[in-house]
């Protein structure tokens, strides 16, 4: 495969005319990369593997200590901690949840002809290219009990959304359901114009009822791409940091990576907040693999 | 190819030849502060140096939220972007101990600043560790909380008439922490669209803490022994258990959705007619005088922060001293500059354009107290100021008090007695992980 890419150097070319060989030329572009990926990745991580195991500062000339296990020990008996990462699990649940739903039935009823599809389509995209940031600052505008359009629009006076500690996290949750629905939408259309329209004919001949053939020819054939869809959501409402930050602080909104930077960059303990960042990586890692086995079973089918 | 690459280097080393002469010719000075308007008074201010000394100086700005989080990711990586700094005044352990801040002992002793500066300046922006006589920043913006309030809405005929047929007093300026409850619930009528009080309730940084300091301060009680790192009996001290009990009920005097609100909120209560109390830094009420910023300008009277049931009076501290950063490339200039920073017509001058003076000779000055309608009770409230604990660990001091009161004062979750408990223990655990007790 790869010598199959190599041999299509055109020998007219201006590199080959150079006498850069197939080989040069593939270094040329491999090797930057691989460099970017070792001094900005790979090396922090595994420097940050180092430092998780000391009581380093960042903010302290001191040197760093080894203490083994103790902070991983420390942070998983912090009662603060599990808190934390339960609101994590939760969040993760109803975003990405909502965003399945919300997603797919909006590309269930675009995938049909009509008019003006291309725009409509356009133009429900528009959320997901907005700055994370700006959204936050704009639903917190929007949520805001004396002045705010929603609690205006749905009549519902002065509903506190983000002061109320019990609903501040669905507020998150909501707007990240307004801004990510689009990106499952466009995966779950790319899924559903693939499916063959001569299986809906053989279905519609044998008589299916629309539940039937939605559960057994629309979503087992749609399934793995929405899985993808799903994997790619789960890791990014895994790490939120940006719009719950902004939209309120409340303690039931304090996501895991909320805690992370206060520990980080705040108290400035920076060897104990390197053994919780790879505590949730370990954790991102686990749930990523169980998708990805799931994802491959559905592949099978 | 050659020819371009070799024309291309020529004309980045002419760039980098014509930088360096024009650096070394005008000397420049970056002072790192936070964003809001004091920081403006300063770049005024320091304009004159430049028009004085050919000195360009800059005040450089950040969002409150994220100004201890840049100013000590650049100290930590030993960066030379900034010369000077008007930290907060918990920084000073952190600073110091790390080597981060220049020890300006030798300079505050030959211009005897002890005595030139208000005393709790001194005490609290300066001296680190507590009464050692070793400091390092030289006091610049003072600050303190104090409270505004809708006189309209106070000298209201009828509402004094209600006001005291329901309390059995006159309705005024709140004299304690009783009065300002009354006058809080009294007000508080949300059919109306009209709430008591604005108090502070952001937990992301100081804020709350801040707020409850005031409660606390004032009813006697204090967070800890800052000297001997002692907080049990101390911040779960019954005084202390009242003081947050009063400042869960004044939460519920606070205009809707009031769980995450600051300086910006606070000011707007009072200008957007929400609150008829509002809790707030001295810095932020030059915004409350100015009719282009409050429609209700001339309606708004200022007051310190009430006694508590015992009498005593305190208020939580705010402000910053300014300190050199031992990482600058122009220290010797940077000290050139506090020369002329702490000379009495600078103060004084520094005073007019807005800021908040530390220096005692212009604070005692009726020109200064009479100038604004609440510079006297700033001069009042400068003398009875106390600060949360300094230690270079006071972040996690902090984000635990955060974690322990927050959920209570918003959320009704535990009770006073409980949450300062638990938060003796956290802090003990702290002080135990630093080895300062044993």
């Amino acid at each position: 495969m790869a010598t199959a890419v190599m041999t299509t150097l055109d020998p007219n070319s201006r590199s080959a005319t150079r006498g850069m060989s197939d080989l040069t030329i593939r270094n040329l572009f491999i090797i930057p990369t691989i460099v970017f990926l070792i001094v900005f990745n790979i090396f922090p991580l595994l420097y940050s593997l180092g430092y998780s195991f000391t009581d380093f500062r960042a903010s302290s000339p001191a040197a760093a200590n080894f203490v083994g296990l103790q902070n991983y020990r420390e942070l998983l008996n912090d009662p603060f901690i599990w808190s934390n990462f339960a609101i994590t699990a939760k969040y993760v649940i109803v975003s990405v949840v909502g965003q399945v739903i919300v997603g797919f039935g909006v590309a269930l009823l675009l995938n049909r002809d009509i008019p003006l599809k291309g725009l409509l389509t356009t133009l429900l995209l528009l959320p997901m290219m907005l700055s994370m940031a700006v959204v936050g600052l704009f639903w917190k505008l929007l949520y805001d009990p004396s002045w705010g359009v929603i609690n205006y629009a749905l009549g519902l006076g002065n509903f506190e959304w983000l002061s109320n500690p019990d609903m501040a996290l669905y507020a998150v949750a909501i707007t990240d359901i307004w801004m990510w629905s689009p990106f499952v939408m466009l995966l779950s259309l790319a899924g559903l114009s693939a499916v063959p329209k001569h299986l809906y004919e053989a279905a519609a001949i044998d008589r299916a009822g629309s539940f039937y053939t939605f559960f057994r020819i629309t979503l087992p054939l749609v399934a793995p791409i929405l899985m993808i869809a799903i994997i790619f959501r789960t890791m990014e409402a895994f790490k939120t940091f940006d719009l719950a930050y902004i939209l309120t602080s409340q303690p039931t909104t304090e996501v895991i990576s909320i805690r992370l930077y206060k520990m980080a960059f705040q108290e400035w303990q920076t060897g104990r907040s390197c053994a919780l960042a790879y505590i949730v990586l370990i954790m991102v890692l686990a749930i990523t693999n169980i998708y990805v086995k799931y994802l491959n079973k559905v592949k099978e089918r | 190819m050659r020819k371009l690459v070799t024309s291309a280097l020529a004309g980045i080393g002419l760039t980098l030849a014509c930088g360096t002469s024009v650096y070394a010719q005008d000397k420049e000075l970056t002072i790192f502060w936070a964003e809001w308007d004091p920081a403006n008074y300063l770049q005024e201010l320091v304009n004159l140096y430049e028009a004085e000394t050919g000195v360009k100086v800059t005040v450089e700005t950040t969002p409150w939220s994220d100004f201890q989080t840049k100013a000590f990711t650049e100290f930590n990586a030993k960066g030379s972007a900034y010369d000077m700094v008007v930290g907060d005044s918990q920084w000073i352990g952190a600073a110091s101990e790390a080597g981060h801040y220049v020890d300006l002992t030798d300079f505050f002793n030959k211009h005897n600043l002890k005595e030139v500066m208000a005393p709790a300046t001194v005490k609290y922006y300066a001296e680190y560790p507590s009464a050692s006589g070793k400091y390092w920043s030289i006091p610049a913006e003072g600050d303190a909380v104090g409270w505004s309030y809708r006189k309209d809405w106070f000298e209201d005929p009828k509402e004094m008439e209600a006001f005291k047929a329901k309390y059995g007093y006159d309705l005024g300026v709140p004299k304690d922490f009783k009065a300002l409850r009354d006058i809080a619930e009294f007000f508080h009528r949300p059919d109306q669209k009209r709430y008591g009080v604005a108090i502070y309730t952001d937990n992301s940084y100081d804020a709350l803490v801040m707020g409850v300091e005031n409660a606390i301060f004032s009813y006697g009680g204090e967070l800890g022994d800052y000297a001997t790192y002692k907080v049990d009996g101390i911040i779960n001290s019954d005084q202390n258990v009242k003081a947050l009990e009063v400042y869960k009920e004044l939460y519920s005097f606070t205009p809707p959705g009031w769980a995450k609100s600051f300086f910006i909120e606070d000011n707007q209560a009072i200008t957007e007619n929400l609150a008829a109390m509002s809790m707030n830094y001295f810095a932020f009420f030059p915004a409350l005088i100015n009719e282009a910023s409050n429609p209700n300008a001339k309606n708004t009277g200022f007051f310190a922060n009430p006694a508590g049931p015992n009498g005593d009076q305190f208020a939580a501290l705010g402000g910053q001293g300014i300190s050199v950063i031992s990482y600058s490339n122009n220290k010797e200039e940077a000290m050139k500059f506090l020369e002329w920073f702490i000379k009495d017509e600078t103060q004084k001058k520094w005073a007019e354009l807005g800021g908040y003076t530390a220096s005692a000779k212009v604070l005692e000055s009726p020109e200064f107290q009479n100038a604004t309608p609440y510079n006297k009770a700033f001069y009042e409230t400068m003398f009875k100021v106390k600060d949360f604990w300094a230690t270079p660990e006071y972040a996690e001091l902090l984000i635990a008090m955060n974690q322990r009161v927050y959920p209570y004062i918003t959320g009704n979750q535990g009770t006073a007695k409980e949450v300062l408990d638990s938060l003796a223990a956290d802090w003990n655990a702290t002080f135990k992980k630093y080895n300062r007790v044993k």
